[in-house]
């Protein structure tokens, strides 16, 4: 069936199986590829996108559930040329090594700081713990996340 | 005046041109053998060249693991990149300077000695002469070889090095497409395997109607003796048909596995080649007699993604791109695996996640390749299903240790046993001792080797770091390589040296303890190397070791610290614990010297890193096995370390002094792992003597005391 939604802004209409995964669609049907698999079971964070702002794992997610509904990845948020506060945050800290896990932990931090733009060391550890970070880049991360919330209450 | 010794890469690959190039768009591509796998390295190679040619660095392009254009520098291990890579590109850089400028020179009419170089332009003292390499360029004759003769800079003059730079590959990283997991060239088709469960088990029935029936798509199931793939243009297709198949699949000759074969304790009664190296036995009866034991399990790389590969057989030629660790070495042994000429092959690095050794890399590269050479002119992108890669990725070796250290009236060691009983540590394919694991499910199967390790002169596997960086007059190892382990295994960061460190540095402790000595001025009194002492009285002093206290309280500080291989950096690391009936590592200090850093945040970054994974493994992580084999195949049954247990860092490197250049990605681990292991002893007044150091093992040792 057609299943119309939102991503990063601009309406999108595909057809696909209901039972599809959200993120199957957004990387071999739209070509995001910047959301990315880990494990298919919610156990690493790699793929989490935020669905109507709320931090969601796109490997399970049904995309039947997702229609009429606003999704945003990792591409929504800036480029390598252009990165949001956000990216800028984790380039300026270099935060990451792989880099295989950041994308998720990115739009993590996004939902965190619009929902919380001051948030304490211990709020960034609880909207951080679901994702997983082999290369042992955490600390980088943490901080990254604090600049992060720095400069976008800079912007405002 | 004899030529200097070359670089290993540089005997190897001695042409010019294998290693340089100037390109028309005003930029010069550097070709590298090694690999980005996250450690920074391509930003530190293009670092090492800006300096060396006088180019700004973002006219630097760095060409990573190219069979086509690049050096074959072998695998991205064992800390050797910049040391080894970094080396050569210097050299290979400085001769090329020399050549441009006595070319600049000709054109000038004046003498080279007249030209200085600025930002890839030549001047004459000091004003602009309207040539710059790129000028002249095509006057160099780069299919010479290199003859390591030209004078490379002084350290004190480098611009580059040693600044910190952001790593140029970040920014994708973060923004979209980045891996080779990424990459869907037209009309792709999507390869998902089905696993041999053990070498020699034989398919005896496939229900490939239930499969298709499960798979609910277009699927095409490549079948060749005990190898299956699914292929399909719906990526979930081949992963629903992958699934269901393990279902539908019937295997006869499965090696069976007892439980108790995961715990490193089992090695000590296995079939063993043996080995004695270093003093000969001590031949009279010991004084002073001071043993540890100590153990590592299984533990898996488990990277964060599961190995991929793309692969498209077209015209006879066969392209790869994979994220394994090294691309001459892959091309060679698929050419082997295959039968095709090897000149029928071109292996590109593309980057995947870290994999911190040895994973699933490879072996994803054949399986998608023989689906290629099945379906031909169609790009074939195969990933491993993340249960395959727990499962069947070779995982790092459990390892016992045994310490025998006999004692003068001081309580100082003067004769010293390292005894090690351990699978080997390499079992890379090429190297003579593993395959890429698909050809074990093909018709005529290799033979199955007689596993070794890595030679004491190239650091060792078992026997990395099993010698004390202390003062002791005789010293041996005791090297037992467990000939049949449980499962397949191969290198994991650090190979030997964390269960080696770890044995050491509890050891010291003790005999610290016994001596009625502080753990940090005991070990300086049987120090000797400056460089170290100097790192330990640091690390000491930044974690205030003076207010140590008595210990006992539930809260713990412990040190230690090794020189990694004995001859890479040097890391001492001091370890703030808090045991309940759980151990937390609470802070990290650590202070490493290695020589000149090419990148101080990037190498920081590999300390960090260390460190982390090191706490990890040592808290957490034990590869659990049941009947069928690795029976930890999702993130549940192998927990890592995450956000809210990771430790507080202050790491630093000291000051280069001059020294050359040492590996730094490996130096941290067997440090932080016996720093642990100290202050849950100081926390607890007991030692836990294997890892990881879990709720139950904490709960054992309180029963102690």
């Amino acid at each position: 069936m057609d299943i119309a939604f939102t991503v990063n802004g601009v309406a999108r209409s595909v057809e696909a199986s209901e039972t599809a995964s959200l993120l199957d669609i957004l990387r071999n049907r739209l070509g995001l590829m910047g959301t990315r698999y880990g494990c298919g079971l919610e156990q690493c964070g790699s793929c989490v996108v935020l669905v109507d702002g709320q931090p969601t794992y796109a490997c399970t997610r049904e995309i039947g559930t997702v229609a009429k509904r606003s999704v945003m990845t990792v591409e929504g948020l800036g480029s390598a040329d252009k990165p949001h506060p956000i990216q800028q945050a984790f380039l300026d800290e270099q935060a990451g090594q792989c880099g295989y896990c950041l994308s998720g932990i990115v739009m993590a931090t996004k939902a965190l700081l619009d929902r919380n733009p001051s948030p304490s060391r211990a709020d960034i550890i609880a909207a951080l713990d679901k994702h997983l970070c082999r290369c042992g880049a955490h600390q980088r991360i943490l901080r990254a996340v604090e600049r992060a919330a720095a400069s976008l209450r800079g912007a405002t | 005046m004899n030529a200097p010794a070359l670089p290993a890469s540089l005997i190897e690959n001695p042409r010019l041109d294998r290693w340089i190039r100037f390109l028309p768009d005003r930029t010069v591509r550097i070709a590298t053998g090694k690999v980005e796998i996250g450690q920074g390295v391509v930003t530190a190679i293009g670092q090492i060249a800006a300096d060396e040619l006088d180019v700004p660095l973002d006219r630097v392009v760095v060409l990573s693991g190219d069979t086509d254009a690049g050096p074959d520098e072998l695998y991205t291990t064992s800390s050797l990149s910049i040391e080894v890579s970094g080396g050569s590109v210097r050299l290979v850089c400085a001769e090329v300077r020399a050549k441009a400028t006595e070319r600049a020179a000709l054109r000038l009419n004046c003498s080279p000695s007249d030209l200085s170089i600025e930002g890839g332009q030549f001047l004459q003292n000091g004003a602009a002469t309207g040539q710059d390499y790129w000028s002249v360029a095509a006057e160099i004759d780069l299919s010479q070889n290199v003859t390591g003769t030209a004078l490379v800079k002084p350290a004190s003059s480098y611009t580059v090095v040693g600044q910190s730079v952001p790593r140029i590959d970040l920014p994708a990283k973060l923004s979209g497409a980045a891996f080779v997991h990424d990459v869907l060239p037209p009309d792709v088709l999507h390869a998902r395997t089905l696993r041999q469960p053990s070498r020699g088990a034989t398919l005896t029935a496939l229900d490939e109607a239930a499969i298709r029936r499960a798979a609910k798509g277009e699927l095409q199931i490549v079948r060749e003796a005990n190898f299956v793939a699914f292929v399909s243009p719906v990526e979930s297709v081949a992963q629903a048909a992958a699934v269901a198949a393990e279902r539908y699949a019937t295997w006869r000759n499965v090696r069976p596995i007892a439980p108790a074969e995961q715990e490193a304790h089992w090695l000590k009664d296995q079939p063993a080649e043996d080995r004695h190296i270093g003093a000969p036995p001590q031949t009279t009866p010991p004084k002073n007699l001071a043993r540890i034991t100590v153990s590592r399990p299984y533990v898996a790389h488990a990277s964060m993604a599961p190995s991929c590969a793309l692969v498209r057989f077209h015209d006879g030629h066969l392209t790869v791109r994979s994220h394994g660790q090294g691309m001459h070495p892959l091309r060679k042994n698929l050419a082997t695996a295959l039968n095709l000429p090897i000149e029928a092959i071109t292996a590109q690095h593309l980057h995947g996640a870290g994999c911190y050794g040895h994973n699933g890399a490879d072996d994803a590269a054949l399986d998608a390749s023989l689906v290629a050479i099945r379906i031909p002119d169609r790009w074939i992108r195969l990933q491993w299903r993340r249960e395959e890669e727990f499962a069947f990725e070779p995982v790092g070796p459990a390892m016992l240790v045994t310490l025998h250290v006999d004692l003068n009236d001081k309580g100082r060691p003067t004769d010293w046993t390292t005894e090690i009983w351990s699978p080997t540590h390499v079992q890379r394919p090429g190297s003579g001792s593993g395959y890429l694991l698909a050809t074990e499910a093909l018709a005529n199967p290799p033979p199955e080797v007689e596993p070794f390790d890595p030679p004491e002169a190239r650091g060792g596997g078992g026997t990395r770091n099993a010698v004390p960086i202390y003062d002791v007059a005789a010293h041996r190892i005791l090297h037992h390589l467990v000939r049949r382990p449980p499962v397949r295994t191969s290198a994991l960061r650090g190979l030997g040296a964390l269960p080696n460190v770890y044995a050491i540095e509890m050891l010291i402790d003790e005999l610290a303890a016994k001596a009625g000595e502080d753990p940090v001025a005991y070990r300086l009194s049987i120090l000797s190397e400056k460089r170290a002492r100097r790192i330990v009285e640091l690390v000491a002093e930044r974690a205030n070791w003076k207010a140590r206290g008595a210990g006992g309280s539930g809260k713990g500080l412990g040190l230690a610290m090794a020189r990694y291989k004995n001859r890479a950096a040097y890391a001492a690391v001091v370890a703030s614990v808090t045991v309940q009936e759980t151990v937390k590592v609470d802070r990290v200090w650590c202070v490493a010297d290695a020589g000149l850093v090419v990148n101080p945040d990037g190498a920081l970054n590999q300390l960090e890193g260390g460190i982390i994974q090191a706490v990890s493994w040592t808290l957490k992580e034990q590869v659990k096995l049941d009947a069928q084999g690795i029976a930890s195949r999702d993130w549940d049954s192998y927990p890592i370390l995450r956000f809210s247990e990771v430790p507080e860092m202050e790491a630093e490197f000291v000051d280069g002094a001059g020294n050359p250049p040492l590996g730094v990605g490996e130096c941290t681990v067997g440090p932080t792992a016996a720093a642990i292991g100290n202050a849950v002893a100081h926390a607890l007044g007991v030692r836990i003597h294997d890892m990881p150091l879990t709720r139950e093992r904490v709960m054992a040792a309180l029963l102690k005391t």
